[in-house]
């Protein structure tokens, strides 16, 4: 399926934002590209940035493989992004405040009970419990895909704990030491400020209690973990001190971490570990990656969990296609950004219609993330249709399904020369006493011809991602 | 500082100095056992003895052969103190403190491991032996340059130095006493040829045998190489220049001079049984007896610093 080319336009015409960038390609020889591709990767396993697979020998890391050519978006496409993109996460926040306060929403109306009351993402520990700020999801990843020149669509809104902005930043660093002049003469904006801004946002949120510079650390499952590298990137950029669960423990009301000198009381705690396994002795008892007794701690107003356990009830694809209802609810205006028209199998209309066009759909799993668990029905087997069907019918509420839509391409350097691939973007989005977004984000690129999933974990790589200025 | 990350920073820079250290080792082997045809698996016994791997070697292996000894020393990492296995721990080390070290000193320690993957991934061929030997040695060069040219005089760099010096004493003082009979003046042939080879060997496993010339001139004395060693504080291998820069770091660490910690007490006492001694002195109380003693104290030292810095 050919998809709308970023690059090139629907008629072969370089697309206005890449012009600049385009006149310094043409001059440049395919070898030299394909030797500079060599160069970045040799720059991504030198610094590290690398994951290892699960279940394999500790040798056998891997790259997130790194496309040169940049995507490059308009300084007006990107402004209507930002607009649409804080317009969301502002509802998404006063939709969290409202599901574990009133309900005014299901109250209204607009999201059924059902939805809420028997969803395993909502967490009832939450309910009456207000945190620091009045912050939900302090970091938000949307996940957004285009289809021609004005349409853009948000595919999801990570609200839990989106990962790879160390890949943003990595990007724009490799790409800005492997060809300085594409700099010199494109007017990128800068991405680099994100760790500052992050730690400001972070430290807006700190507990009422915290006087001074409040002291963050980021919660890492360690270093076995497939985003460890972010993890320990993002404590070194902004300053933070990277701790697990074995170095953490409540002292005196307080979550403190073990130091050299004693223990130390931490004020905000950027939690990469899952809800369930942040505190032994509220949630999963044979969790070791947590700190027991700290959801007491939370309780009690002295530490600030980021983000806010029980935020996957906003990222949860039953509760997605209600935002732009929840959107307008709470912010009285028409949602900027559009949704993937979705279909719930636990109607029975949509039930039937989706077991009835397999072939032209989308179906995931509600709770599913990661591009596993998913159906695509354009490129799957006749068997793979059969199976999935089973699947669904014996538990209807747990799929949903969404045309498949055609994603834009933009080019990536191959042996060949230029070839066209799907692509996606995923902006970071900070809140707290205000919305941050870095102008830029992380750009997925499925990597395989035709294929349209971009996620790591499926052979997707990246690209550095450029927002022009005006 | 987290406990975790002093923890790592000791480790990580004792695992980088332990490499090194076994690389100058099997350097020496290679160098005895081209210089003397008979006997060659003795002295590769006597490396495997110097490097605390006797007992873990005849597990896997029956003759102590020059190429089974450079492959467990070098290449397997099963033997954990091999020297891929040491660049393993040392990175695993090194990405727990990624944060506390600059990214000069994580890249070079990630590229030195990296490097050592590629060389080693198949058994060393005698004749590259020499230049796998170069490489591994050179990329502690590498590391110790980063770490020297950009790292903040802080804590950070106190506990990695502590690290150094901890396992460069207990190195230097194996060294010293898997060779200790060949120094003892009682032994009967003094100055033949083979103790010329043997003493020379000793130094040489530390890197000292022109710095030797320059402090004691040409001949090789026993006392003379065990002062050296030992007592030298201008040696940068020797127990007393090891034992000078542990307290000294040690110091910087504890903010309060007026109570010093467990640890503090022990390095001092380490150190001043070096000081104000002589060779002739430690020859009388028995060169083995001191050494054994030496090594046992070091280690008690190791457990302290972990315990007074809540390393775990």
């Amino acid at each position: 399926m050919a998809g709308f080319d970023e690059m090139l336009g629907d008629n072969g015409d370089v697309r206005h934002p890449y012009r600049v960038y385009n006149s310094w390609f043409t001059d440049q020889e395919l070898d030299h590209l394909l030797k500079k591709q060599k160069e970045a990767e040799t720059f991504f396993r030198r610094s590290g940035i690398t994951f290892a697979v699960y279940g394999e020998k500790e040798a056998s890391e891997r790259l997130i493989p790194f496309d040169i050519l940049p995507r490059i978006i308009s300084s007006g496409e990107w402004r209507r992004l930002a607009e649409g993109i804080e317009q969301r996460v502002v509802a998404i926040n006063a939709f969290l405040a409202d599901i574990y306060h009133r309900q005014e929403i299901v109250r209204a109306g607009r999201v059924p009970e059902s939805l809420i009351r028997n969803n395993s993402a909502f967490l009832p520990w939450m309910v009456g419990f207000t945190p620091p700020k009045n912050v939900y999801t302090h970091i938000i990843g949307v996940d957004i895909v285009r289809t021609s020149e004005n349409e853009f669509f948000v595919l999801e809104d990570n609200a839990r704990t989106p990962s790879g902005v160390s890949y943003m930043l990595e990007n724009r660093e490799t790409m800005m030491q492997m060809f300085p002049t594409l700099f010199a003469v494109n007017r990128v904006r800068p991405v680099e400020n994100y760790p500052v801004l992050l730690r400001q946002s972070l430290a807006a949120t700190a507990p009422p209690g915290c006087d001074g510079e409040p002291t963050i650390a980021i919660l890492t499952p360690g270093i076995h973990n497939s985003a460890y590298f972010e993890h320990s990137f993002l404590a070194d950029q902004m300053g933070a001190e990277l701790v697990e669960g074995t170095d953490l423990r409540v002292v005196d009301g307080r979550v403190a971490m073990r130091t050299t000198r004693g223990y130390k009381p931490i004020d905000v705690i950027y939690r990469r570990v899952d809800d369930e396994f942040l505190d032994p002795l509220t949630f999963r008892p044979e969790s070791y990656l947590g700190v027991p007794g700290i959801m007491d701690v939370y309780r009690a107003g002295n530490i600030t969990i980021a983000n806010a356990p029980g935020t996957g009830i906003a990222d949860d694809k039953a509760i997605y296609s209600y935002i732009p209802d929840i959107v307008e609810f709470y912010t009285g205006r028409k949602s900027i950004l559009q949704n993937v028209p979705t279909r719930r199998c636990s109607e029975a209309d949509d039930c039937k219609y989706v077991l009835e066009h397999l072939d032209e759909l989308v179906v995931k799993e509600v709770h599913g993330s990661g591009g596993y668990g998913m159906l695509v029905g354009p490129t799957s087997s006749k068997a793979e249709r059969e199976i999935f069907a089973e699947k669904i019918k014996a538990n209807p509420g747990n799929y949903i399904a969404q045309p498949t839509l055609s994603l834009s391409t933009v080019p990536i350097v191959t042996e060949g020369g230029l070839a066209p691939r799907h692509v996606d973007l995923r902006p970071y989005v900070l809140v707290s006493d205000g919305v941050r977004i870095v102008p830029g984000g992380l750009t997925r690129v499925a990597l395989k011809q035709g294929s349209l999933v971009v996620n790591s974990s499926q052979g997707g790589g990246t690209k550095d991602t450029w927002v022009l200025e005006d | 500082m987290l406990g975790k990350t002093a923890n790592g920073l000791f480790w990580m820079s004792r695992y980088i100095e332990r490499a090194e250290n076994t690389a100058r080792l099997v350097q020496v082997g290679l160098r005895m056992a081209l210089t003397r045809s008979s006997s060659g698996e003795d002295e590769w016994a006597s490396l495997l003895a110097t490097a605390g791997a006797t007992t873990a070697f005849f597990e896997k292996h029956d003759a102590a052969t020059a190429m089974n000894v450079v492959d467990f020393l070098i290449r397997d990492q099963e033997n954990a103190s091999s020297v891929l296995a040491c660049m393993n721990a040392a990175r695993t080390n090194a990405r727990l403190v990624r944060t506390a070290v600059t990214r000069e000193v994580w890249e070079n320690v990630n590229q030195a491991w990296m490097d050592l993957h590629t060389l080693l991934r198949q058994p060393i061929r005698e004749a590259d032996l020499p230049y796998v030997l170069t490489d591994i040695k050179r990329d502690g060069s590498l590391i110790r340059g980063a770490f020297d040219g950009t790292m903040l005089r802080n804590e950070v760099y106190d506990f990695a130095r502590i690290g150094t010096f901890v396992e460069r004493a207990d190195n230097t003082a194996r060294i010293l006493d898997v060779k200790y009979y060949v120094l003892l003046p009682s032994v009967a042939f003094v100055g033949s040829t083979l103790d010329n080879i043997q003493w020379e060997s000793i130094l040489r496993s530390v890197s000292g045998q022109r710095s030797y010339r320059w402090v004691y001139d040409a001949n090789y004395q026993p006392a003379n190489i065990a002062d050296f060693l030992i007592l030298n504080g201008r040696m940068p291998r020797s127990l007393a220049f090891s034992y000078k820069k542990i307290v000294d770091n040690l110091k910087y660490l504890n903010g309060d001079p007026d109570s010093p910690k467990a640890c503090q007490r022990t390095a001092q006492r380490n150190m001043n049984r070096l000081h104000g001694r002589s060779v002739a002195d430690i020859f009388e109380y028995g060169l083995h007896e001191f050494l054994t003693e030496f090594i046992e104290d070091n280690n008690r030292l190791s457990q302290e610093i972990a315990e007074d810095f809540l390393f775990v």
